[in-house]
C-alpha cells in the first residue's frame, strides 16, 4: 500500500508525469475499447469500404480530442495564448513548446488504435476484400449465380452459407490480412525510427533556448496551480471568518472589546490561530476586492520579479554607547 | 507553508475528485447494467419499435436524474437560487456556472449508456427490422407471394433467432449485420459529436470570458465552502451549548455555582493562548434558543455581506444589529443608570466584557442587554441607558451604536 502511495505521489508531483500517466491510461482505454468492440462488417458491396474505413479513422479522431481535453497543458496553453499583455511580455516559443508537447501526447492513443486495427486485420479485410483478384485463388463458389463482386464482398463474414465447403474465403482473408499487418508493422517502425532520430538530434539545435522555454512553460503550469490553491485556501478562511462574524453579530449581550493602546497590549493576546488566518487572507476581505483581484489576475498578470518579497529590507535596531560604538543590535 | 499546500491540495482534490469519482462510478455502473440486462425483443410488429426505442431512451433519462440526485452541489445550487437577497446580492453567473457543471457531470452516464446500446445494435435491430428495404439485399419482394402484413410479421421476427421462419425469403444474418452496421455507425457518430462539443466547450472557452470564469469559479466554490463552515460552526456551537446547558442544570439542581472560566484568570494570562478555546468563545455570544433560531433563520433569509472586519477593531466589532438588539430590549427594562465601581471584588478583566463572567453563571431567560459605565483611575465615564439583569448582577455591555470614539478607550487591567 505504501509503495502504491509512493508511486502515486511520484506521478502527482511532476506535472509532466501526470500528463504521461494520463496518456498511457488513454492508450490502455483505446486497446480495451478495440477488443470489446464487436466488429460487424456488413458484407455488402456498397457499404463495406465505408464501414471499415470509418471504424479505422473515426475512433482515432475521438481519442485525439479526448487526449487534448484531459491534458492539463491545454488549459495553460489557451490561457497563455489569449491573455492580454499586462505587465508581462508574451513568449511565443513557450506557447509553441506547450502546443507541441500536448499534440505529441494526444497522438499516442489514436496511433495505438490505428496500429491495432492494422495488426488485427479485420478492417482491412472488410474494406479491401473486393479489390482482390479472385483468379489467384482456387475454390471460388460459383454455383449460386451471384455476381462476383458480391461474393468477394461476403468474404469477411465467415458464417455465410456460400463458403460452406471451400477454403476460398480463408485464403483471401489470409492474403489481405498479410498486407494489413505488413503496413501496420512498417508504420510502427517508421514512427519509432522518427522518435529515436528526433531525440538524438534535438540537443544539436537550440538547446539553450529549449531549456529556457521548458522552464517557463513549467513555471506557468505551477503558477496556475498555486493560484488555484491559494484561492481555495482564501475562500476557506474567508468563509470561516464570515460565518464567525455572522454568529457574533447575533450576540445577545454586547461585549466591550476595547483594544489597549499598543504600548500596553501584550503581544500574546491575539490568538495565534486567528493571526495566521488573517495572514492567509492577505488583506483581501471584501467581495469587490476578491473580484478585482481575479479580474486583474487575468487582465494584467504581474511581472516576473519577486525581488521585493524575497529580499525585504529588515529593520535593524542598534544600541550604541556614548561613543557611538554599537553595543547590541537586533533585527 | 507545506502544511497549507497539502491542505489546499486535499481540499481541492477532494471536492473535484470526489465528484469525478462519482461520475466514473456511474458510467461504469451504466455499462455494467447494460451488459447484465437481458434484452428481450417482443418480435411482434406492434411492439418492436416501442420496446427498442424505449430501451435506448428511458435509462439515460433515469441516469441523468440519478446524477442530479447523487450530486451534492444540487442542494447548494437550489439554496443559492432561492435565497432572499438580504445583505448579499445574488450573482446569476454563479448559479449558471453551478448548473452547467452539475449537468455536465450528470450527462456522462447517459452518454455511456446510449453509446453502448448503439454499438451493441440490439435495440436498433429490434426497432427497425421491419423497415428493412429488401432491395438492398437484392431480393424480390413480390416473388414469395406474401401479403404486406405477413411480410411485416416475418420481418419483425428477425431479432429473435429461434422463431425466425423466413430464411428462404431473407437471410437473418445478412439483415442483422446490415442493421447492426447502421447502428454502430450512429454510435460512432454520436460519440464524435459529443467529443467535439466537449472539446469546443473546454478547450476554446478560455478565448472568451476568462476573467468572468475565474470569478464565477471562485464564488461558486466559496458558496460550497461557506456552507460547510457554517455546518461545522453550528455543530461546535451546539456542543458547547449543550455542555453549558447541562452544567447549568446540574448546578441549578445542586445549588452550587462554579465558575466556567477556570482557565482564563489573570495569573494564567500567559497560558491563555495555549489553552484550547473555551466554551464561551465557541458560543460566540449566542446563548438562547430563540437567538439560535434567529441565527439559522437569518442565515437563509438575510445572508451577511461579503465584507470582513479586521480583528481587534472595536468600532466595527459590532454591526448595525447591535443597536437593534439594545433598542428591542429597552422597553422591557427599567431605565437605570448604574455605575460600576472600581472596587468591585472579583472583577478581573483585561479588555473583555467584565460583567460577562459574573452574569454567565446565572444565565436564564431573563437575561437582558445592559450597559455600564466604568470609572477607573481617572478615565472618563460613559453614561448610557442601562438596564439591570433580573438577578441584580451587573452585566457589561454597550448599547450605543458603533462608535469610532471608543477606539480611544483603554481599560486598565486591574488585579483585585
Amino acid at each position: 500500500m505504501d509503495r502504491l502511495k509512493l508511486v502515486l505521489q511520484y506521478f502527482q508531483s511532476n506535472s509532466e508525469s501526470i500528463s504521461n500517466g494520463i496518456c498511457i491510461i488513454l492508450s490502455l482505454i483505446s486497446v480495451k475499447l478495440y477488443t470489446s468492440f464487436d466488429f460487424n462488417c456488413p458484407c455488402l458491396p456498397q457499404y463495406n469500404k465505408m464501414y471499415a474505413l470509418g471504424v479505422m479513422f473515426v475512433p482515432p479522431i475521438i481519442l485525439f480530442l479526448l487526449g487534448v481535453l484531459v491534458n492539463r497543458h491545454t488549459g495553460v496553453l489557451m490561457e497563455e495564448w489569449v491573455r492580454p499583455l499586462g505587465k508581462r511580455t508574451k513568449n511565443p516559443a513557450v506557447v509553441k513548446f506547450l502546443l507541441s508537447s500536448m499534440l505529441q501526447r494526444s497522438l499516442l492513443a489514436p496511433m495505438v488504435w490505428i496500429l491495432m486495427t492494422l495488426l488485427d486485420g479485420k478492417c482491412f479485410i472488410c474494406a479491401f476484400s473486393m479489390n482482390v483478384d479472385p483468379k489467384y485463388f482456387t475454390g471460388i463458389p460459383n454455383s449460386t449465380g451471384i455476381e462476383l463482386i458480391k461474393i468477394m464482398a461476403k468474404v469477411p463474414c465467415k458464417e455465410d452459407v456460400i463458403f460452406k465447403n471451400s477454403s476460398f474465403r480463408k485464403a483471401v482473408s489470409r492474403y489481405v490480412r498479410c498486407y494489413s499487418q505488413a503496413i501496420g508493422w512498417s508504420i510502427l517502425l517508421f514512427f519509432i525510427f522518427l522518435g529515436a532520430v528526433g531525440r538524438v538530434l534535438k540537443p544539436c539545435f537550440n538547446h539553450a533556448t529549449f531549456l529556457q522555454t521548458r522552464y517557463w512553460s513549467n513555471y506557468l503550469d505551477i503558477e496556475q496551480k498555486l493560484f488555484d490553491e491559494t484561492c481555495v485556501l482564501h475562500a476557506r478562511d474567508f468563509a470561516r471568518k464570515c460565518v464567525v462574524q455572522f454568529f457574533e453579530s447575533m450576540r445577545e449581550d454586547v461585549t466591550v472589546r476595547m483594544p489597549l493602546s499598543s504600548a500596553f497590549r501584550p503581544s500574546t493576546i491575539h490568538n495565534e490561530y486567528e493571526e495566521e488566518e488573517e495572514e492567509r487572507l492577505h488583506g483581501i476581505t471584501r467581495q469587490d476586492q476578491v473580484d478585482h483581484l481575479l479580474q486583474t489576475w487575468y487582465e494584467c498578470k504581474p511581472e516576473l520579479d519577486v525581488t521585493r518579497m524575497a529580499y525585504k529590507p529588515k529593520v535593524c535596531i542598534t544600541w550604541e554607547d556614548i561613543n557611538g560604538k554599537a553595543l547590541f543590535s537586533e533585527v | 507553508m507545506d502544511k497549507f499546500r497539502m491542505m489546499a491540495q486535499i481540499l481541492q482534490s477532494n471536492q473535484e475528485s470526489f465528484m469525478n469519482g462519482i461520475c466514473g462510478v456511474m458510467a461504469l455502473a451504466s455499462a455494467q447494467l447494460y451488459t447484465s440486462f437481458e434484452f428481450n425483443c417482443p418480435c411482434i410488429p406492434e411492439y418492436n419499435y416501442s420496446y427498442g426505442i424505449s430501451m435506448l431512451v428511458i435509462p439515460p433519462i433515469w441516469f441523468f436524474l440519478l446524477g442530479f440526485v447523487l450530486n451534492n452541489n444540487i442542494s447548494i445550487l437550489a439554496e443559492e437560487w432561492k435565497r432572499p437577497v438580504g445583505q448579499r446580492r445574488k450573482d446569476p453567473a454563479v448559479i449558471r456556472y453551478m448548473c452547467v457543471s452539475i449537468s455536465q457531470r450528470s450527462l456522462i452516464a447517459p452518454a455511456v449508456w446510449i453509446s453502448v446500446t448503439l454499438m451493441d445494435g440490439k435495440s436498433f435491430l429490434c426497432a427497425y427490422s421491419m423497415d428493412l428495404d429488401m432491395l438492398e439485399f437484392g431480393k424480390n419482394v413480390s416473388g414469395h407471394g406474401l401479403s404486406q402484413e405477413e411480410l411485416l410479421r416475418t420481418l419483425a421476427k428477425i431479432p429473435c433467432k429461434h422463431i425466425y421462419d423466413g430464411q428462404h425469403i431473407l437471410s437473418r444474418e445478412a439483415a442483422t449485420r446490415y442493421i447492426c452496421c447502421i447502428s454502430q455507425a450512429f454510435g460512432w457518430l454520436f460519440l464524435l459529436i459529443i467529443t467535439i462539443a466537449a472539446f469546443l466547450i473546454r478547450a476554446i472557452r478560455p478565448c472568451f470570458t476568462q476573467a468572468t470564469f475565474l470569478k464565477t469559479k471562485y464564488w461558486s466554490h466559496y458558496v460550497d465552502t461557506e456552507r460547510k463552515m457554517f455546518d461545522e460552526t453550528c455543530t461546535e456551537h451546539a456542543k458547547s451549548f449543550a455542555k453549558i446547558c447541562i452544567k447549568q442544570y446540574f448546578e441549578g439542581v445542586s445549588g452550587e455555582i462554579q465558575s466556567l472560566h477556570d482557565h482564563s484568570r489573570g495569573d494564567d494570562r500567559h497560558d491563555e493562548d495555549n489553552k484550547p478555546a473555551t466554551e464561551e468563545d465557541t458560543l460566540m455570544g449566542v446563548r438562547r434558543q430563540d437567538t439560535m433560531n434567529k441565527v439559522l433563520w437569518d442565515w437563509h433569509t438575510c445572508k451577511p455581506p461579503l465584507s470582513l472586519r479586521k480583528y481587534g477593531d472595536a468600532s466595527t466589532e459590532q454591526n448595525g444589529d447591535c443597536s437593534m438588539n439594545a433598542n428591542k430590549n429597552q422597553d422591557k427594562n427599567i431605565g437605570d443608570k448604574t455605575e460600576l465601581n472600581e472596587g468591585q471584588n472579583g472583577f478581573k478583566c483585561s479588555y473583555v466584557n467584565p460583567g460577562l463572567d459574573i452574569g454567565q453563571s446565572n444565565l436564564d431567560k431573563g437575561y437582558e442587554n445592559a450597559s455600564f459605565s466604568t470609572e477607573q483611575n481617572g478615565f472618563t465615564n460613559r453614561h448610557s441607558n442601562a438596564s439591570t439583569g433580573l438577578n441584580g448582577f451587573m452585566n457589561g455591555g454597550v448599547s450605543s451604536p458603533c462608535n469610532i470614539q471608543r477606539k480611544a478607550w483603554a481599560v486598565y487591567y486591574s488585579k483585585v
